[in-house]
């Protein structure tokens, strides 16, 4: 796979480490009514997605970047590729 | 009779002799040979036993996609099994011989398994060895294995030398072939990087089999021409002996490249490339009649190229039985080099007449092959069902041609039917693909539509990447035409008719598996194994469909297909590996302080990528306990010094840094003075412990964080993942310095006496202005930057000592120099762990990846007036049970028992069974300080249990030792000694 980095263009996608979906970035607040159920859901619940689906990468043999990609599971065609940090601060606000 | 030269051909040099060795019988070939082509060309047609019923098997086709002829070339220290003898290139002193036959090809007694073949149809083990159950280990399964396999293995170490390497371009070819060519030509002009890749030693694809004539010359010599002009081209890069073996996302494409007179011998290339031709040209397939697998039978294409390419003259009363045109070019390239041609069996009723001079028996099928190990005749029957015996040496026979499209369907993209060539070709896909098809490969059979087409694939590719074609010519061809009967097999006759030579699989097989229901095209692959093996049924699959086909009365494209996968020709695991082997396998990483130590009598242990000393041998020291005891002692009793640079360091700055390790850490960071360091444990989300360390507060916003050596990377990348995708507004920069700074740990009683005599004189290192926990960036030694932590892994007085890497060697020289009179030691791995087991410090033997910070009695650290990791779920019921484990100090009751990491801990009055399994050790050791056997574990409810007795039972050393389970902290406690 060749991962198209925001920064650094197409790289080889050797060069990075998997995470997973990137519902991850929705951290729920720590000190909430339902926050162990909430960090339960958090930690544990997946959808398990047969086409698009965003997820976490980290550009491990390079520049330290984590990166949301758009990719769709079942081709593996990648549609967007963006900085984790910039698609957090436009996810409008932080969650704590 | 006496044979002309094999002077025709251009590829054949006969003033290059080549001898080589078959079956222990000695031959003579030409260079420009196969394997294949010399054996033909010295009359060896039994080349082979086929798979399951151990057939006489000959050469029947001319490439990759062979099934019979699999040979093992025999190399002066290791075999290759299952070697293709059709794309072996001949070498002087090539040594081969047959697999799958004992006691010899001709003689072989596994044969008798032909006889018995009413009863070793498909499914006969799924039948057969079903019961007694207990007979499939001892009995059914040793003699399956025996007698299953075709090559072996010699089982010596393969002394190959294999590379990877990496290639980038805009546009792949597959092939070189005339599409390929054509379109390397084209693209090659407009300036874009092009890589065509050929699977032959030669370039030139079928036209190295053919003799008609192109823009007025033969095809090797327009061949040669275009491959001229090409090459005045730089940015065109050809590569011959090359297969691409899979198409993977996003156009990164696998190619094995075998290479001659060189060092290495083959390179696995990941080639990556924005769009790829598909040039692979078509197969030949075969029609299944009675016995149609004798030596002698081939397909009629590969007659024609071993006629043509390779000059084998010794075809002699050649029989062709076709369903389609494309053998009548066979025939008349026979008919012009004077070998008698018996005739064409054509099941068509009315095929257009190439040649007065070829005598076409119309309408008519081969029902039947004669012979016992070489063809010897056929029968014949016409429309009106008349039989006619032909006598004949060699039988060519085509049932039409596939479009090579195995790589089209890498990426999951399921072939489709074309009606018009009766074949699949590519399918089609609304995801962006790299890949196009071109010429044969994509269902163009004649050479005038083959290079059109390739010249407007190439064309769209050109447009695609916005790039304009430049002033080009195609080559003259006379025009050819292409037409194919959809005949797929023989009806007539009840002897086996062979579908998959390579797997043994017969038509019969597949009517069997029909009525036994396994119907999906899947099912019957996989329950009569046609399409497997080493060619994965390239000149059989489609056929194997068609009669499924007509066995269900629905269409091809209705029953379906398998999907190739790849590789597309099998590879060895080595050529994926290269040279990654042994210690190339992954980097090693040498501590700034290791040639010293290897000079001054150390010995290494892998830790990680790190080699690190485990222990320093004296002269009197014979066995390594008498090291790492004294080691140990020293550091106890005087002072020693250990390289820890291997720990990692993260460099933590910015306005939000305190708040950032606050919520990174599960203990409160929150109110850390600036100089003072603190121990930190660091949760995962779930709770469990990830690792711990320490952080050291050295400015206001300027922090340093170390992590174990072993979760250095996976510690850096949590943090970053924790800045960039949780918290993006904190003010936090973080990098890894493990590799810039050196850390030497200096411990033990005189330790300050030794730091006092390096640190630069304004800075004070006494216990009241230097404390336990301090910290300070300082000079030593007149000058060099340094920066000074009081931390103790060992339970000494201690320091630890961080300096620029470059002078971390001369600075372990002056501390031996300057530590004489106290009798300063280094010490190792090894003494290092016995000093933390001493002091029941966690390490990554108890950080296990299930263990909370209650089971390491730190459940009180974790703050719960404040967000971080793993805080929240860190509560949860589970993780927080009154008889949860606990971490156990355990010694034995006779101090030369020895306590074995690994063992279980059961009541001494329990037997040894998983239910009354109350813990496990995880760390033990020899402890010179106390004398006697020591180890760290955890305990179900362990605090309550200081002072029992347990047994701890290893029932793989097969050991059983009787412990008192005592507090973790074997030394000092209190922590006295750390104060002083």
């Amino acid at each position: 796979m060749i991962i198209d980095h925001p920064l650094l263009g197409p790289r080889d996608a050797s060069e990075f480490i998997y995470l997973g979906d990137a519902s991850l970035l929705n951290r729920p607040n720590w000190d909430g009514k339902k926050s162990e159920d909430n960090f339960y859901k958090y930690l544990y619940l997946r959808e398990n997605v047969a086409g698009m689906h965003k997820e976490l990468w980290f550009h491990q043999q390079g520049d330290r970047s984590w990166l949301v990609i758009s990719r769709n599971t079942v081709t593996h065609e990648i549609f967007k590729v963006e900085l984790a940090t910039e698609f957090k601060k436009n996810m409008g606000k932080s969650n704590d | 009779m006496t044979r002309p030269a094999r002077t025709k051909s251009s590829l054949i040099n006969i003033n290059k002799k080549l001898s080589f060795v078959f079956n222990g019988k000695k031959y003579e070939g030409f260079q420009g040979d196969t394997l294949a082509s010399a054996l033909l060309a010295n009359d060896v047609k039994l080349i082979a036993r086929s798979f399951k019923y151990h057939r006489p098997r000959g050469i029947f086709t001319s490439g990759s996609h062979e099934p019979n002829a699999l040979v093992e070339i025999i190399h002066d220290d290791y075999n290759e099994p299952n070697s293709k003898a059709t794309t072996v290139e001949l070498y002087e002193g090539l040594v081969a011989k047959s697999q799958n036959c004992w006691p010899s090809l001709k003689y072989d007694l596994m044969s008798i398994n032909d006889k018995f073949s009413k009863f070793i149809g498909a499914g006969f083990y799924y039948k057969t060895f079903m019961w007694p159950s207990f007979f499939w280990e001892k009995v059914y399964e040793p003699v399956i294995r025996k007698a299953a396999g075709l090559g072996k293995l010699s089982k010596n170490k393969n002394n190959t030398n294999s590379e990877k390497g990496f290639l980038y371009c805009d546009l792949l070819i597959i092939g070189s072939g005339p599409s390929g060519l054509i379109s390397a030509y084209i693209a090659g002009l407009s300036g874009i990087k092009v890589i065509i890749v050929e699977e032959d030693y030669v370039f030139g694809g079928s036209l190295n089999n053919e003799i008609f004539k192109i823009s007025n010359m033969s095809p090797q010599a327009w061949v040669q021409s275009i491959l001229k002009e090409i090459r005045k081209l730089s940015n065109v890069r050809c590569i011959e002996n090359t297969s691409v073996i899979g198409m993977f996302d996003h156009g990164v494409f696998g190619a094995i490249q075998k290479l001659k007179e060189s060092k290495i011998e083959q390179i696995f290339w990941k080639i990556m490339s924005k769009k790829a031709l598909l040039c692979s040209g078509s197969l030949e397939r075969l029609i299944p009649f009675q016995n149609n697998d004798l030596p002698g039978i081939m397909l009629s294409a590969s007659i024609r190229s071993y006629l043509n390419r390779w000059s084998v003259n010794n075809f002699d009363n050649v029989l062709l039985f076709t369903n389609n045109d494309d053998t009548y070019l066979t025939a008349l390239d026979l008919i012009s080099n004077g070998i008698k041609l018996i005739g064409v069996v054509d099941t068509r009723d009315n095929p257009r007449i190439f040649d007065p001079k070829i005598k076409v028996f119309k309408s008519s099928q081969v029902v039947n092959a004669k012979g016992k190990l070489y063809l010897k005749g056929v029968d014949i029957v016409n429309k009106e069902g008349e039989l006619r015996h032909l006598k004949c040496d060699y039988l060519g026979i085509s049932g039409g041609w596939n479009p090579n499209i195995h790589l089209s369907c890498h990426t999951g993209v399921r072939p489709e039917w074309n009606e018009k060539i009766y074949a699949f070709v590519a399918g089609k896909t609304n995801v962006s693909t790299h890949l196009k098809a071109a010429g044969s490969a994509n269902g163009k059979f004649s050479l005038n539509e083959c290079i059109l087409d390739a010249e407007k694939q190439v064309l769209e590719i050109l447009l695609d990447l916005k790039m304009k074609p430049k002033k080009y010519s195609l080559p003259k061809i006379k025009e050819q035409s292409f037409e194919i009967d959809p005949f797929w097999f023989v009806k007539i006759g009840s002897q086996r008719k062979w579908v998959d030579l390579q797997n043994d699989v017969t038509v019969k097989d597949i009517e069997m598996a029909y009525a036994e229901n396994f119907r999906s095209v899947e099912h019957l692959k996989r329950y009569t194994t046609l399409g497997m093996g080493t060619d994965q049924g390239k000149t059989s699959n489609v056929t194997g469909l068609a009669i499924l086909a007509s066995l269900s009365n629905k269409s091809i494209p209705d029953v379906g297909t398998t999907i190739f996968r790849p590789p597309y020709i099998p590879l060895s695991i080595e050529a994926l590996v290269g040279s990654s082997i042994g210690k190339n396998f992954k980097p090693t990483r040498l501590t700034p302080t290791h040639n010293w130590a290897r000079d001054n009598g150390a010995s290494f242990t892998e830790t990680g990528l790190w080699l690190r000393a485990e222990w320093y041998s004296q002269k009197n020291e014979y066995h390594w306990r008498m090291s790492v005891d004294r080691e140990v002692n020293s550091v106890r009793n005087s002072v020693g010094f250990c390289d820890v640079s291997t720990l990692g360091k993260i460099d933590i700055q910015g306005k939000d840094a305190l708040e950032f390790i606050n919520k990174v850490y599960c203990n409160g960071f929150a109110k850390l003075p600036v100089g003072r360091v603190r121990y930190g444990l660091m949760l995962r989300e779930d709770g469990i412990v990830m690792d711990d360390g320490t952080t050291a507060r050295m400015s206001e916003n300027h922090f340093i964080m170390t992590t174990t050596t072993v979760n250095a990377e996976s510690v850096y990348r949590h943090l970053e993942f924790c800045h960039q995708c949780l918290w993006p507004e904190m003010d936090v920069h973080l990098i890894s310095t493990t590799d810039a700074w050196a850390q030497i740990a200096i411990a033990g009683p005189k330790s300050r006496k030794i730091i006092s005599k390096i640190v630069d004189k304004q800075f004070d290192v006494s216990n009241k202005n230097f404390p336990f926990m301090a910290c300070k960036e300082i000079t030593i030694c007149g000058g060099v930057l340094a920066r000074l932590f009081r931390i103790s892994f060992s339970g000494e007085l201690a320091y630890e000592l961080s300096i620029p890497t470059q002078y971390a060697s001369s600075l372990v020289s002056y501390l031996m120099e300057i530590g004489k009179d106290e009798n300063i030691i280094p010490y190792g791995t090894e003494a290092l762990g016995v000093m933390r087991i001493e002091k029941g410090h966690p390490a990554g033997a108890e950080l296990n990846g299930t263990i909370s910070a209650q089971n390491l009695n730190m459940g009180k650290m974790v703050s719960n007036k404040k967000d971080s990791i793993g805080m929240v779920l860190s509560k949860r019921e589970g993780l927080n049970t009154l008889d949860g484990l606990r971490l156990v100090g355990l010694k034995p009751i006779k101090a030369n028992h020895q306590l074995v990491s690994g063992s279980h801990l059961f009541n001494s009055s329990d037997t040894i069974t998983p239910i009354n399994d109350l813990g496990y050790i995880t760390s033990s050791c020899y402890s010179p300080t106390l004398k006697s056997s020591i180890a760290l574990g955890f305990l179900k409810n362990g605090n309550s249990r200081h002072g029992d007795y347990l047994k701890a039972s290893n029932p793989i050393l097969k050991t059983e030792v009787i412990a008192e389970v005592c507090n973790p902290i074997f030394v000092d406690p209190n922590g006295d000694r750390l104060r002083e």
